[in-house]
């Protein structure tokens, strides 16, 4: 995976994922991924900081770049704050997986180019400490440490557009011109 | 088509729609506040528009964290002040002049039945008691909005929720959404719209309304809508500054669900730590002792919410044990409340009264939990750590409930007080 660093944009030559796996529970909500006392900034770098922290002791120390997260169902309920995808994002974490996520998440993660993928099975049987290699194009999700493959729900066409423009900010930018 | 569908037709200049499809729609208004503009403003820039779409259509309302409680925070606030200035934007809300969003656009008509309104706040849903279709959306829709006056979206499947029956005395609006999610959970209405009706809602004034709307999102759903009728007309002609239209869903609707709710048998609802969705009738609660209650909100800072209230702890006392923090959600609600004497019976019964702001419902400032305190709240979340230290603990309830526990010192009902 081949992420440029601006936000706006998600380009890549080659969408294979690989790495190791951090597992949370169902209904992670926005203030697990970045409590609301933190939101007086927009910094990417100060909420990496504090990605995670509640949910689990210590995580920003913990979680090292190109780590992956894996969760149960509605991930990112709550808020609407694009700063819970930007955080997680700028910790380095190269992609979430979950059974399913909550509607403003979905969006916001597309918007602004943070790879996400939903499988009840990778969700159900990827376990802590996992590595995963996650194959974007085909939507296969394979658990190295167990030799398994899962299959990700396909991303709809209107995603696709949206990834391969570089993102909403990106793809309004083309529609301007127009 | 529903409700939903026909709004969003005719915001895309299709006859029809239909659950499942994609669609770009022109939307009315496009909000967004103090934590979520700043990255919205940010994004807009890299756009290259020249201009927003509609300076007249964009609401920048700092009520997170104003007035702003810190440096970090005075400089969001500042972002959103000199963006509304460089674009000449006429729905910017300066302390002094701004309530909580969700409550100050209703009320002041900027927020009109037939609207598609985004907002870079998922509480944004609460418009769907005028009959608007309103969603909470990320801070880079927002920015592609502002540059383009559109929004894409996935047209979502409607599901009917109809509740009849008498309700229990103070049972309102609040209990009703409360008991609805602890019946489907917090994503039982994933990517759904939800459409509430039946004869108690024909029933329910406004503000009982735009407090079940505001809490669709704490079921997944992508709005909340209430067809509107003579409840809906009277409130929105009295205010509106647009012109405003009426949608209501066919008989041949379709609905990927339909759920019925007899009142008569819904309590007064709390929902315990952490997910909105974990109810318990207030009455198997009597042994939670409280440190805090707050009584305001997107959900329940309205003028009725604090009447409620006040009529609860008036010549009562909060108990020594609790701190009662009231927040009227606006300006004109405050300035109501203060003719009314309601602040009045705050202070005599020895609860702060505080400026409009969300404060302490996000954790944010003016009432913060310590390690192990409990808060029972008319907020809407009760996330870990949603008021304060990721130890503390916030219920759920309507403002009756919180009113008469601020003076038990504990969970409890107005029953208990003779009322």
């Amino acid at each position: 995976m081949h992420l440029t660093q601006d936000y706006g944009m998600w380009k890549y030559k080659r969408m294979i994922i690989k790495g190791k796996n951090w597992k949370f529970g169902n209904d992670i909500d926005t203030d697990a991924i970045i409590p609301a006392r933190y939101l007086n900034t927009s910094d990417p770098k100060e909420l990496a900081k504090h990605l995670m922290e509640d949910a689990e002791k210590d995580f920003p120390s913990k979680v090292k770049p190109e780590d992956i997260i894996v969760a149960g169902k509605n991930f990112g309920c709550g808020s609407s704050r694009e700063h819970a995808p930007i955080a997680i994002k700028a910790a380095g974490i190269q992609a979430v997986v979950a059974k399913s996520f909550a509607r403003i998440f979905y969006r916001n993660a597309f918007n602004i180019g943070l790879p996400i993928f939903e499988s009840d099975e990778a969700s159900e049987k990827i376990q802590q400490g996992d590595e995963i290699e996650i194959d974007a194009d085909k939507g296969i999700i394979r658990n190295i440490t167990k030799d398994e493959s899962y299959t990700a729900n396909p991303i709809p066409p209107f995603m696709q557009e949206l990834i391969s423009a570089g993102g909403l900010v990106e793809w309004t930018k083309k529609k301007l011109k127009v | 088509m529903t409700i939903t569908e026909k709004i969003l037709a005719a915001h895309t200049g299709k006859k029809k729609v239909e659950a499942g499809e994609l669609i770009n729609a022109r939307v009315d208004l496009i909000l967004a506040n103090d934590i979520t503009a700043p990255i919205a403003i940010q994004e807009f820039k890299k756009t290259g528009a020249n201009d927003v779409f509609d300076r007249n259509r964009i609401a920048l309302i700092p009520d997170h964290f104003t007035p702003q409680k810190d440096i970090k925070a005075a400089e969001q606030c500042k972002l959103l002040r000199d963006f509304s200035k460089e674009y000449n934007l006429s729905l910017y809300f300066e302390v002094g002049r701004m309530g909580i969003e969700h409550a100050l656009l209703p009320e002041q008509g900027i927020v009109v039945s037939g609207d598609l309104v985004i907002g870079a706040d998922s509480h944004t849903c609460t418009y769907g008691a005028l009959g608007a279709f309103a969603t909470g959306v990320g801070s880079t829709d927002v920015a592609a909005a502002m540059a383009t006056g559109e929004c894409w979206f996935k047209v979502p499947e409607s599901m009917r929720f109809t509740y009849y029956g008498k309700l229990n005395k103070w049972v309102g609006g609040k209990d009703l959404i409360l008991h609805t999610i602890g019946d489907i959970g917090v994503d039982g209405a994933l990517y759904r719209a939800m459409e509430f009706g039946g004869e108690v809602i024909e029933n329910l004034p406004m503000y009982g309304r735009l407090t079940m709307c505001n809490m669709a999102i704490e079921a997944g759903g992508k709005n909340g809508i209430i067809v509107p009728d003579k409840v809906t007309k009277k409130y929105v002609k009295a205010r509106a500054k647009r012109e405003f239209k009426f949608y209501k869903s066919d008989k041949s609707a379709k609905y990927i669900e339909v759920r019925e709710y007899d009142c008569s048998k819904i309590p007064l609802t709390v929902s315990c730590p952490h997910l909105p969705s974990n109810t318990r009738p207030a009455s198997e609660l009597f042994e939670i002792t409280i440190d805090q209650v707050v009584i305001g909100s997107c959900t329940n800072g309205r003028l009725e919410d604090l009447r409620e209230a006040a009529e609860i702890i008036k010549g009562r006392k909060v108990n020594p044990n609790v701190r009662m923090i009231v927040i009227p959600a606006t300006q004109q609600i405050y300035k109501q409340a203060l003719k009314e004497k309601l602040i009045d019976i705050f202070i005599d019964a020895e609860a702060v009264v505080s400026t409009p702001t969300c404060g302490p419902c996000l954790g944010g400032h003016m009432g913060i939990l310590a390690k192990g305190e409990k808060a029972l709240a008319t907020t809407n979340r009760n996330f870990v750590g949603r008021m304060g230290h990721p130890e503390s603990e916030v219920y759920l309830s309507n403002p009756a409930v919180a009113a008469a526990s601020a003076v038990l010192g504990r969970i409890g009902t107005p029953e208990e007080l003779g009322l």
